[in-house]
């Protein structure tokens, strides 16, 4: 399921709009997980905080969306673009990638209801492969 | 048994009171037949599905998508038995239909995000957990009869 021209220019304009809510955005997306999934505060067992509007929660939110800003603009190689990212993942962080599709769809939960004239179906499904790309190559270095 | 919380039960019940199932339904199952086009696969009998502008306007789509989110109302109406309620459609979905169950999954990810977007803020977290576990006990039942 490779992203085609026309999903990464769909993906690239959908994700300027994100660009000036990253905080918002990340933040929601980041609370959303904890709490609709509540295996993944396993790996935020030394946060004190994880309400809603807490520190770590929008800091964490806002450094995630960053981090898929940063994608976006690799998305002509997110192998080689996000290897960095992978490897951090991979060998420090060892988050399971089954939280990758979880957070995924935390995303598109909250870009649903931010943008719901904007989230289209076809929108939608550019940005789903992009988000599973994404995944595909932070997963890249775990094994 | 699945345990609901008062929450869990307002909530959902809430959600079901508002939903304009003609709406929903038809803009839920177009999204998944874009979104996850293999879908398309139950549907050969179903018109023009050509590209996503044809799919949005299919009235027959959109009748099914209604049929569809009309059959959670047997979950709401059981709650407390949702598993024996759906023996029969599990079995209509497994020996008649052969509908690949991971369906159910893909289904109910865009009715969980067209209702986001209808819903807006008011799908804070809290609701989209009881939402969500609600669709994962009614997939679970649908799934069950699967041999």
């Amino acid at each position: 399921m490779s992203l085609s021209d026309k999903d990464k220019d769909t993906v690239r304009l959908f994700w300027a709009k994100v660009a000036g809510n990253t905080e918002a955005v990340g933040s929601n997306a980041v609370y959303r997980m904890l709490t609709v999934y509540p295996q993944t505060k396993t790996y935020f067992a030394h946060w004190k905080d994880l309400s809603s509007g807490s520190v770590n929660v929008r800091k964490h939110g806002k450094t995630i969306v960053n981090g898929i800003g940063e994608a976006v603009a690799k998305i002509d190689d997110l192998q080689k673009g996000l290897l960095s990212l992978s490897e951090l993942h991979a060998f420090q962080l060892r988050v399971d990638p089954t939280n990758f599709k979880i957070l995924n769809h935390c995303l598109l939960v909250v870009l649903a209801i931010t943008f719901p004239a904007e989230f289209t179906p076809e929108n939608h499904v550019a940005v789903d492969k992009f988000l599973a790309a994404l995944a595909r190559a932070l997963s890249d270095k775990y094994r | 048994m699945v345990e609901w919380t008062d929450f869990e039960r307002q909530t959902i019940a809430g959600i079901f009171a508002k939903i304009d199932y003609e709406t929903t339904g038809a803009t839920a199952l177009a999204r998944c037949l874009i979104v996850y086009p293999w879908t398309q696969r139950y549907f050969g009998n179903f018109g023009n599905l050509y590209n996503a502008g044809a799919i949005k306007i299919n009235p027959l789509i959109a009748k099914h998508g209604t049929i569809i989110v009309h059959g959670l109302d047997r979950a709401l109406k059981n709650l407390d038995n949702i598993k024996d309620a759906y023996t029969e459609l599990s079995v209509l979905h497994s020996d008649k239909l052969h509908v690949d169950p991971d369906n159910f999954r893909l289904f109910s990810d865009c009715l969980t995000l067209t209702l986001a977007a209808q819903m807006g803020a008011d799908f804070n977290a809290d609701v989209q957990a009881a939402f969500q576990k609600f669709m994962l006990v009614v997939v679970s039942a649908l799934k069950r009869q699967y041999h």
